[in-house]
């Protein structure tokens, strides 16, 4: 077992190395080789282990395979814990990652940066798949640095693009400040637990029941809650959920294989995963739960709107995205961990296809994403617009497509929450429900403004082949909506992933929905007080996939996302002019949400810029423009009087140097002897 | 009477001179050095004060081996001193701030 | 009273626990000799000589300190050779061999391959020795001296530079203040005590004392020299100067082995000399106030850097200032935490300025961070060499700076000091913000159109440097030996 486990999470590894030190020894075709075939095996072993564990009754494997180090008491090991949790995820894992592999084949065909290309995303697999497979706090976090690395060296892949750069350099800071709550949990964790072993801070975890902790003189904290609420800091940047949600559109600029893998499917799912694994330590706070749910409520419904007024074909899918990473972690925040894995599964095959979809639009498009330049594309692209059109039914929740199970547990959930607790869970009810109204408006929106309709862009055909696809570079000194000539399908590499995932979109909660959600599929990984049942009620309204269904059609969610299809049909197939006067009548509306609630403008205005102030201010005479120049700009009064003052300490004058050095002493003199 | 306290503050004396001497002096390097020997005397006031109230012989051997050392510290601080005035033509420590920031 | 008998006797076990300072010091006296009958072509002599005497002494060590028949104290307890002393001699001895290795390319087109460079950082070496040895605060004090004399030389060594002559002058005046200030807390101990003996000292100041007033006095003033060794926060100011003043070659040693030196200073003064229970807070105090102050303008100001060995100086102060954080966790446990943090940042950093050398030739110094621009482009090994250090500083996991890291943080939370994580944790984040910046810059940034080809060096650098780098992941990944043989050597100790 553990030489198989091995073999899984290093076969990309391996490829990965080959492709990225030796790229110009095997070539572009020898890149994509070893890194596909480092996938496939651990695809087809993945699918082994999850047959043995889930099917032939595998005890879970949980063994330390090296020892990092040893010191004080406290030894750090590198090892796997695999059960049903990790196994499925490990499945989901390679499986998207090796169709978004062959998938790359075709997308990033001209791209100078190929082999470049293969290697990161074969590293970051391997990242992933260490994340899911750890079996303590310590490789998880690695794991979890690891992928956001990869994560920021694929966003800013174009580099040449201004955009990509600050995208990433937004993605990074952003997710810093989620992984500084993570590391404060982590090490919470070690001081209360001693150890970072799963096995043993879950045996043990009554050991912190009723313990408080003190951060602000006179307020006591339950430990369980601060330990859970600077884990989910963790889970909030990984999983972008307000308000560090906003690196995740903007991540969007690097290339689509990417969004639809890491941004999609698998690393923003990491902070889902890892709330569902830590379920015996937030099934003892109440308040963390609360927090939980409601921060995904809000995530859940108000992103979602943003993604009404997106013309961008990808942002949209990503707002997409940010919802339904809402939903799961109102599904956590309900105490429903399995229903939030299991939107965690249907959701990472349905938007990997979506994704996959969108690229493949962009890609007959010569790279235009702007919707408003497309339209009609329903007959250039078959293939792409059945398997977009089954995405976005798995998506809304249509009954029988696998999304419609996996959602309706959720709610289900939420409305159970919501009779039984607060107002925090009422609110998470109805953010959710109404969610689904707002999630088949923009999704159908974009399927009716990319595939039906007029076309809105012209063929050119005296441009001839002058724009080729140099990604980066020729962005924007074409017109909009001019193409070089006719959108044409996608080939072979790239309509048979869409295919690919197109199966499991529809198909894959017919044979899971029963085990994952009512039975005891995850018995052993996701704890669940038991005060708590929140699939209760889901597990009496079930009886059997297709009766599920048909009861599905007489439940209000499903009106309201037949309501939203009927009004996106209404608005942009048979009424398209009505879009722009409903825009225009609800401008300042319109303008809330083209302006994301106002977040990004404030982060710049407060962090961004504040902080590189403040850099500048201690730096005579600084010039230097700090990320780019791109936030450098005005520079108030206050700020220079204070650095007119710090300047001093390094004016370059011997006399300051030596002055900062008496004061140094003269104030430890007066704290150490005159005052005591 | 004079009791180790004078010698003391004799030190404290010498030494808040010498300390102000480096960083109000504005001008010659070479006063710098100066002030510079100054501490260090004032430190072996010190030592020899405490020495011969605590009747340990340790504390003046101190003393010798800082001697011998402020010799070898003024020997490299002249050369640089002379490197300095070769290199750029002065000896102000106000010019001294090419770099800085 | 105090026993004033002064044991003059040397006995031979004395010598023979000595013997690598000793075996050293004849090496760099031949060295300083036969140099001068050495021409200019075959200056390389000096150099594998240096280097072969670094090696024998560090053969020496490495026997002595497994030796159980020598004297783990000699010359009435003036010289002290335990684990922690062998361990940070080793450090000091390899990571100026590196910077032996890396220094040659870069000086010798600026004719600054000399004798003295290698006679000066000999006998700097030395002082390091003896001041990581030391058991008393004279032969601290000694050696101490006479590694900054001639580090200050050090710096002026390209004596027609106005940069390095003003950086020497600074250095020179701000050290000599420094040890003028240690040297009057000194006194002041001695005076407080009645001995100069770290042992005596720690065993007096445990008992009644007529005025432990006078003894912090005197321990704020030591502690002042100590950070001012680090380059800790507001002693800092002649660290960007200094590196960024003196050339490349030298700047190479100067960031490197002194700060394992700095350590071994601050362990024998804090720990041997004034580690009692009574005086820790006092010290840990102390050195939070200058911790926190070095990390936060270390990690600040560096930000704004555009020349990268200037960056390097502040991201120096931030670094002492997390090292400072294990010493402030005291005890066995925070003071290995220190020693494996100033043992790995030696030979990260010898490295990160082996990397300036490899790109500078005559003539251009590859100092500002935008001469690194493309250089994936260019040079894709070098790059990811590069990327490898900067994720290092970073505290990226799976390199060594996340393991020093992590052992100073866990060394402060133990001694209920939260607050001090947290800060270190949140400057540890705006850290990584420029070294970002620098791998931004090689891997994403167009190459400026007359862009340098790597510098001429020869195959042994390049395989030293790559090995170098390497041992940065490898230590990071299998850091757990090392990490327990400074545990052990603390607590041997």
């Amino acid at each position: 077992m553990q030489a198989t486990l091995l073999t899984i999470a290093l076969a990309p590894l391996v490829g990965a190395i080959i492709a990225g030190f030796f790229r110009n020894q095997v070539g572009r075709r020898g890149a994509h080789i070893v890194t596909i075939a480092g996938v496939a095996v651990s695809c087809l072993l993945s699918m082994h282990v999850f047959k043995l564990i889930a099917f032939d009754g595998l005890p879970t494997y949980n063994e330390n395979v090296y020892t990092w180090f040893e010191a004080g008491g406290y030894s750090a090991h590198v090892g796997f814990l695999v059960d049903r949790l990790t196994a499925m995820m490990m499945v989901v894992v390679t499986f998207v990652s090796l169709m978004v592999h062959v998938y790359t084949i075709g997308y990033m065909a001209e791209d100078p940066g190929y082999q470049r290309f293969f290697s990161y995303i074969a590293l970051f697999t391997f990242s992933m798949l260490m994340l899911v497979m750890s079996n303590n706090f310590l490789q998880l976090f690695f794991g979890w640095e690891a992928v956001g690395l990869v994560s920021y060296l694929l966003i800013g892949f174009w580099f040449k693009k201004p955009s990509a750069i600050f995208a990433n350099l937004k993605a990074f800071l952003v997710n810093r400040v989620g992984d500084f709550g993570f590391l404060l949990g982590i090490a919470a964790v070690l001081m209360y637990f001693g150890t970072l072993d799963y096995a043993t801070v879950f045996a043990n975890r009554l050991a912190i029941d009723g313990k408080t902790i003190e951060l602000v003189a006179g307020h006591a904290w339950a430990v369980p809650t601060v330990i859970c609420i600077l884990l989910f800091i963790g889970a909030m940047g990984k999983s972008a959920q307000v308000p560090l949600h906003v690196w995740l559109p903007d991540s969007m600029e690097g290339p689509t294989p990417i969004s639809a893998l890491i941004h999609a499917a698998t690393m923003v799912t990491a902070g889902i995963f890892m709330v569902a694994r830590m379920s015996p330590l937030f099934e003892m706070s109440e308040t963390a739960l609360a927090t939980v749910a409601v921060i995904g409520a809000t995530t859940a419904f108000f992103t979602g709107l943003i993604g009404l007024v997106q013309n961008d074909i990808k942002r949209v899918v990503a707002y997409s995205t940010l919802s339904q990473l809402g939903y799961m972690t109102v599904a956590l925040g309900v105490s429903a961990y399995s229903a939030a894995v299991f939107h965690l599964m249907t959701h990472a095959f349905f938007k990997a296809l979506l994704f996959l979809g969108a690229g493949s639009v962009i890609m007959a498009m010569h790279h235009e994403q702007d919707m408003r330049y497309m339209g009609g594309l329903r007959k250039y692209l078959p293939v792409t617009y059945w398997t977009a059109v089954i995405g976005t039914l798995a998506l809304v929740g249509t009954p029988l497509f696998s999304g419609f199970y996996s959602k309706d547990a959720i709610i289900v959930a939420a409305q159970s929450a919501a009779h039984h607790g607060g107002a925090a869970f009422a609110y998470a009810y109805y953010a959710v429900l109404f969610g689904v109204f707002v999630t088949a408006l923009y999704s159908f929106r974009l399927l009716y403004l990319t595939f039906h309709g007029k076309e809105r862009f012209v063929v050119d055909a005296q441009h001839g082949d002058a724009h080729h696809d140099d990604h980066g570079d020729d962005h924007g000194h074409h017109e909009p909506g001019h193409l070089a000539h006719a959108p044409h399908e996608s080939p072979l590499v790239v309509t048979i992933p869409l295919v690919l995932l197109a199966i499991p979109s529809v198909a894959i909660a017919w044979f899971f929905v029963q085990p994952m959600l009512i039975g005891d599929f995850f018995a052993g990984s996701i704890f669940v007080d038991i005060r708590h049942a929140p699939l209760a009620h889901f597990a009496k309204e079930f009886h059997g996939v297709v009766a599920f269904a048909l009861h599905g059609l007489s439940t209000l969610p499903f009106w309201l996302a037949f309501a939203g299809f009927a009004l996106a049909t209404y608005l942009y197939l048979f009424n398209p002019a009505m879009p722009g006067r409903i825009y225009a009548a609800l401008r300042p509306l319109a303008r809330v949400l083209e302006n994301k609630y106002g977040f990004d403008d404030l982060y710049q205005a407060l962090f961004a810029r504040g902080s590189v102030l403040l850099g500048r201010g201690l730096w005579r005479g600084g010039d230097v423009a700090v990320i780019d120049g791109a936030i450098v700009n005005g520079s108030a009064a206050v700020v220079e009087r204070a650095a007119s003052i710090m300047r001093w300490m390094q004016s370059g004058y011997l006399y300051h140097y030596a002055f900062a050095m008496i004061l140094g002493l003269i104030a430890l003199l007066g704290a150490f002897v005159w005052i005591e | 009477m004079i009791t180790l306290g004078h010698y003391l503050v004799l030190g404290a004396i010498l030494f808040c001179v010498s300390v102000a001497g480096i960083f109000i002096n504005r001008k010659n390097v070479i006063i710098l050095l100066m002030a510079l020997e100054l501490m260090l005397l004032a430190v072996n006031m010190n030592f020899v004060a405490f020495s011969a109230f605590l009747g340990d012989a340790a504390g003046q051997i101190f003393v010798f081996f800082i001697l011998t050392v402020a010799a070898a510290e003024s020997a490299i601080g002249l050369a640089i001193l002379v490197l300095l005035f070769r290199n750029r033509a002065t000896i102000n420590v106000e010019e001294l701030d090419t770099m800085k920031g | 009273m105090v026993d004033n008998t002064v044991a003059i006797a040397i006995s031979m076990a004395d010598v023979r626990a000595m013997l690598p300072e000793l075996f050293l010091l004849a090496a760099a006296f031949t060295i300083l000799m036969a140099d001068l009958f050495i021409a200019q072509a075959q200056r390389s002599v000096t150099h594998w000589l240096a280097i072969a005497s670094l090696l024998l002494t560090g053969a020496l060590v490495w026997r002595a300190s497994g030796d159980d028949s020598l004297a783990r104290s000699a010359f009435g307890g003036m010289y002290i050779a335990d684990q922690v002393a062998a361990v940070c001699k080793l450090f000091i001895l390899g990571s100026t061999l590196l910077a032996y290795v890396y220094a040659r390319p870069h000086l010798k087109p600026r004719g600054l391959f000399q004798g003295e460079f290698y006679t000066l950082t000999l006998f700097a070496v030395i002082g390091m020795m003896l001041l990581v040895s030391a058991g008393n605060l004279l032969s601290a004090y000694l050696g101490l001296e006479m590694l900054a004399l001639c580090s200050y030389a050090l710096v002026a060594l390209n004596r027609d530079s106005p940069l390095s002559s003003e950086a020497a002058m600074k250095y020179f005046v701000l050290g000599a203040l420094a040890s003028g200030l240690l040297l009057y807390g000194m006194s002041m101990v001695y005076g407080a005590t009645g001995s100069l003996d770290l042992g005596g000292i720690r065993a007096m100041s445990s008992s009644n004392l007529l005025h432990p007033d006078l003894l912090v006095f005197g321990l704020v003033f030591i502690v002042v020299g100590i950070a001012f060794k680090f380059g800790a926060a507001p002693f800092h100011a002649w660290v960007p100067d200094v590196y960024q003043g003196s050339p490349t070659g030298v700047t190479l040693f100067v960031a490197s082995a002194p700060k394992v030196a700095a350590f071994g200073m601050a362990y024998r003064l804090l720990d041997n000399g004034f580690g009692t229970p009574a005086l820790w807070p006092n010290w840990a105090a102390m050195l939070s106030v200058l911790a926190v102050l070095s990390l936060v303008i270390g990690n600040v100001v560096a930000i704004a850097q555009t020349n990268l060995k200037r960056m390097l100086a502040y991201s120096t102060v931030s670094h002492v200032g997390f090292l400072l954080l294990g010493i402030i966790g005291g005890g066995a446990d925070g003071f290995a935490a220190s020693l494996f943090y100033a043992t790995t940042y030696s030979i990260t950093v010898v490295a990160a300025f082996g990397l300036i050398v490899l790109l500078s030739r005559a003539g251009f110094e590859a100092e500002e961070i935008d001469d690194f621009r493309g250089l994936n482009q260019r040079s894709p090994f070098h790059a990811f060499l590069m990327l490898v250090v900067m994720a290092s500083f970073a505290g990226v996991p799976l390199f060594v700076g996340f393991l020093a890291k992590l052992q100073v943080l866990k060394a402060v939370i133990r001694a209920d000091a939260l607050w001090l994580a947290i800060v270190g944790g949140l400057c540890a984040v705006v850290g990584a913000f420029y070294y970002l910046r620098v791998i931004k810059v090689m891997y994403f940034d167009k190459p400026v159109a007359d862009a340098p080809v790597l510098g001429a060096t020869d195959a042994g650098f390049r395989l030293v440097l790559s090995g170098n780098v390497l041992a940065l992941i490898a230590l990071g990944i299998f850091g757990g030996p090392l990490l327990t043989w400074c545990m052990r050597a603390v607590a041997a100790s």
